[in-house]
């Protein structure tokens, strides 16, 4: 059991009340376990109390990423408000804590 | 093939002036762009405006173009920015002053108008996009409403020979793509070019964050020289073919993980990226380093634009009061835990009439709530206390009181903080473009 931190990265965005967070990896060959264990459920169980709307995931192949949509997420918006990280800004970070099983033939170290 | 250098000298209306000042000595650029303009900017500069019709544009515009104007003079580079806010027109002039107290009085400066929909907006009843509601249900609350332009009429500007383009409300990259549609003579309906043009902007215009800035995670992912660090640099080709880069010797990184992050900053559907000129396609973007700090992007593709344009409406949202307090030691959870109880009860004691409240311990559950505290007693505690009220005395109310912890409250309590302001929210409506019209106009020398 790994940290998704050890093998991805992750940058969040804000629109309105919504907010988005890439999760990238850093070796491409480690795409498939992302896309099999970080699903839009699970991001969305993670968030549980934070993200009020629905969870939409997008896949990107080409560049080993996967783009989260979180609705309702920002406490009704970043200019009105009341959160200390009004952007959701954080929000990466407390992603990256989620827990990756790894296969036992998984040989490459993290980042 | 022909290609153009477009340094980003900064990625919001507070950011760093030294690193494009460096891009226009150093960079061997052509353009340089400045994003300076944020959700909220414009409402805020319009009640500016207001009370002062030559106001209500960058307050850092006078420190960015005293810092860039007489590099980018010597070295033929000009500017596109979104700095004139609510009155690019009095920003223009203000440019102009500048301009020639540095001894350029040739350089042509050209706003660009016709962003504020106010009038347009205030007889239509549009539905709000993001969140519930009509235009209507914001009722008199509305204090502003400007579209995103798009590249065209500042590529006009550009065209008529303006060294300077200052603008109001445009899409950020949309402040990128006018010098490729000037310099390449990019037909507007070259759907695939103008997407590739927006992954070029939309990689730049948060500047330092595609070289090295809002990433760095030591031991994870270390960046070398982030105080000193360099701005981007986009190579574009008439095709579209995209190169990033940045100055030699400057801090940050420019990488194929660098890149990726930032190609999807404040994305959602990465197929259906919507800008006022074109529908962007980033779902099949490949990126490649290929060089030291240099990465090629490829892949962007474009569909045609949409007939709406997306309004920024500024509106009167009541007032946030805040109040802070530290506790440190052995029991300084129990301390704060003890004083936000304090407060909250003072609050309904004394009847301030809050509407919607947030009691946090910064260094416990301020930031994703309990649920993900790591266990142990924390050192240090510091608790925050915010409520939205509809008159600023109840705001002002709230951190007052959290102030009153010092002689009334638990032992210990230090750093009180307070602060009421009022606030302008924005929300977002689509109107149809064929009632929103840009302008050109050029500063007489």
């Amino acid at each position: 059991m790994v940290k998704l931190r050890d093998i991805a990265h992750s940058r969040t965005g804000d629109k309105g009340n919504i907010s988005n967070i890439s999760v990238i990896a850093f070796d491409a060959r480690d795409y498939p376990l992302l896309r099999a264990q970080v699903t839009a459920a699970r991001v969305k169980a993670h968030f549980e109390g934070i993200v009020f709307g629905e969870v939409v995931r997008y896949e990107l192949p080409n560049i080993a990423a996967l783009n989260f949509v979180l609705d309702q997420a920002l406490g009704g918006g970043v200019t009105r408000s009341l959160a200390l990280d009004a952007h959701g800004k954080s929000l990466s970070s407390a992603l990256l804590d989620l827990e990756i099983e790894l296969p036992p033939d998984h040989d490459r170290g993290s980042a | 093939m022909r290609s153009i250098r477009i340094g980003s000298g900064a990625g919001y209306s507070g950011d760093r002036i030294e690193p494009a000042v460096e891009l226009a000595e150093k960079g061997d650029i052509q353009y340089l762009v400045f994003e300076c303009l944020g959700e909220r900017t414009v409402a805020l500069a319009q009640r500016a405006r207001l009370k002062n019709p030559d106001d209500g544009f960058d307050p850092l515009l006078e420190a960015r173009m005293r810092a860039v104007l007489p590099a980018c003079a010597a070295n033929g580079i000009r500017i596109v920015t979104n700095m004139g806010a609510a009155n690019p027109w009095a920003a223009a002039r203000k440019t102009a002053q500048i301009a020639a107290s540095l001894g350029l009085p040739r350089l042509k400066i050209a706003a660009v108008t016709g962003d504020d929909v106010l009038e347009a907006c205030r007889n239509r009843d549009l539905p709000l996009i993001e969140i519930d509601g009509t235009l209507k249900t914001l009722g008199n609350r509305v204090v502003s409403a400007n579209a995103y332009l798009g590249a065209e009429p500042m590529a006009a500007a550009l065209r008529a020979g303006a060294d300077i383009v200052i603008t109001g409300r445009a899409s950020d990259p949309a402040l990128f793509l006018a010098p490729m549609v000037e310099a390449f003579g990019w037909p507007m309906d070259d759907w695939d070019r103008l997407g590739r043009g927006t992954v070029a902007g939309h990689l730049l215009e948060c500047a330092g964050q595609v070289t090295g800035g809002y990433f760095a995670d030591p031991g994870f992912k270390d960046v070398a020289g982030l105080s000193r660090l360099g701005f981007p640099i986009g190579e574009v080709g008439e095709d579209g073919g995209l190169v990033i880069t940045k100055v030699a010797g400057s801090g940050g990184e420019v990488s194929a993980r660098s890149c990726k992050e930032q190609l999807l900053y404040e994305v959602h559907d990465p197929a259906r990226y919507m800008q006022p000129d074109v529908v962007a396609d980033f779902s099949r973007v490949t990126v490649e380093e290929i060089g030291p700090d240099r990465v090629r992007v490829s892949g962007g593709r474009g569909q045609p634009r949409p007939d709406t344009l997306k309004i920024s409406v500024g509106y009167v949202d009541g007032y946030i009061g805040e109040g802070q307090m530290s506790y440190a030691g052995p029991g300084a959870e129990a301390r704060a835990r003890l004083a936000l109880e304090i407060v909250r009860e003072r609050l309904k004691l004394t009847k301030v009439e809050v509407g919607e409240w947030r009691f946090d311990l910064i260094g416990i559950d301020a930031l994703h709530g309990a649920r993900r505290s790591q266990g142990g007693a924390p050192y240090e505690v510091r608790l925050r206390v915010a409520g939205r009220t509809e008159t600023l005395a109840e705001a002002v109310r709230i951190g007052d009181e959290v102030e009153t912890l010092y002689t009334n409250g638990p032992a210990g309590g230090g750093g009180a903080f307070k602060s009421a302001r009022d606030i302008v929210a924005v929300a977002s409506v689509l109107l149809a473009r064929e009632l929103v019209a840009p302008q050109v106009r050029f500063v007489e020398a």
